[in-house]
């Protein structure tokens, strides 16, 4: 949920980062903390197991400059693919303000994304939104792989209400910052409607 | 349909720091803070110092949201409160309504004492809140006129 302090001049949002298992979240996570300014974003914490696959959560906040004299923060968080993992995932959509489905476009993992796109749908439900409202981008990420689907079969199967489709390699930073701009400029957008 | 945001006004702001400064002088805490169920920070007062309040406040908010999922499985409606004793530092979270009241402590202060006083201020905390959140957004928040460019500049 938008948190608007008029006292430290301070505007936070939260944008959740969603996807099957392995798909490439918490890689753009990383990407985005390792190329922005120290001074920018805080600590990249990572609930993860040994084998480094989410377990919980990862988070990091990100300042991306000032609006009308508010500083405006990001949280970002990305949830735990895997699918017995999903009691955490509800959680994590829990004051959720934007979204990005991160696909992973290897033909074997279609059946995995939309697994994915129709628990994201039913656990945002659960929590009282609709994915056709709130705020949402498509990444299909993975685009330097040779197995991959056609990125329009992709957009075809996967977008849901003419949501921003951007093609990504999460790994060397392709589309990164265009999917969190995508996301950041609807989240922003909304905040005009109250 | 996103929630409605939260405008948290100058007034209310200091408000809510002299509760908690209080508090942390009766609990003779290092360190009191107040986040949303979200996650969000919503102040701080103490030995701040180089405490990362920011991932506290997330993390804080994600071990209560998974306390109260295994309190739901088991029946329970929630766990209202949470101690997390170290060897040196502690933390105790206390749930108010959408609120976590989330007290670091050190072996000058003690987990009955910190329990006793996040108890006596969390009506007072809620109190607050409910005049935070039955504001309209509407009136005159500074985003309402926010134009493309003014968002653009961001990413530029």
């Amino acid at each position: 949920m938008t948190f608007i302090n008029y006292a430290s001049r301070e505007i936070n949002c939260k944008i959740v980062y969603y996807g099957p298992g392995l798909c490439g979240k918490t890689t753009n996570l990383q990407y985005i903390f390792d190329s922005t300014a120290p001074q920018a974003r805080g600590k990249l914490i990572s609930l993860a197991t040994e084998t480094d696959r989410t377990l919980f959560f990862d988070f990091m906040p990100l300042e991306l400059g000032t609006v009308r004299g508010f500083k405006t923060r990001f949280h970002l968080y990305t949830v735990p693919g895997q699918v017995f993992y999903d009691a955490s995932r509800k959680l994590i959509l829990k004051g959720v303000d934007g979204v990005v489905f991160v696909a992973d476009s290897q033909e074997e993992r279609m059946d995995a994304n939309i697994e994915s796109l129709y628990n994201l749908e039913e656990n945002l439900q659960s929590q009282g939104y609709d994915l056709m409202k709130i705020p949402y981008v498509l990444q299909l990420n993975k685009r330097d792989l040779e197995n991959i689907v056609p990125a329009e079969d992709l957009a075809a199967e996967l977008q849901r209400k003419g949501e921003p489709v951007i093609e990504a390699v999460a790994s060397t930073g392709q589309g990164v910052f265009d999917t969190l701009k995508a996301v950041a400029k609807q989240v922003l957008t909304e905040l005009r409607k109250g | 349909m996103a929630d409605t945001p939260i405008l948290l006004r100058e007034q209310q702001y200091h408000r809510i720091k002299a509760v908690l400064a209080r508090l942390r002088m009766d609990s003779s805490a290092k360190v009191v803070f107040l986040v949303d169920k979200d996650g969000q920070e919503i102040a701080a007062q103490g030995e701040v110092g180089n405490l990362d309040t920011t991932s506290l406040a997330s993390l804080a908010a994600g071990n209560v949201a998974a306390t109260g999922g295994m309190a739901q499985l088991i029946g329970e409606k929630e766990f209202p409160t949470l101690s997390h004793e170290g060897e040196k530092e502690s933390i105790h979270i206390s749930v108010v309504g959408r609120l976590l009241l989330v007290v670091v402590f050190d072996d000058r202060s003690s987990l009955g004492l910190v329990k006793l006083r996040s108890k006596q201020v969390s009506h007072q905390l809620a109190a607050i809140f409910e005049e935070i959140v039955a504001e309209d957004y509407d009136v005159d928040s500074p985003f309402a006129g926010i134009t493309d460019e003014d968002i653009d500049s961001l990413f530029s």
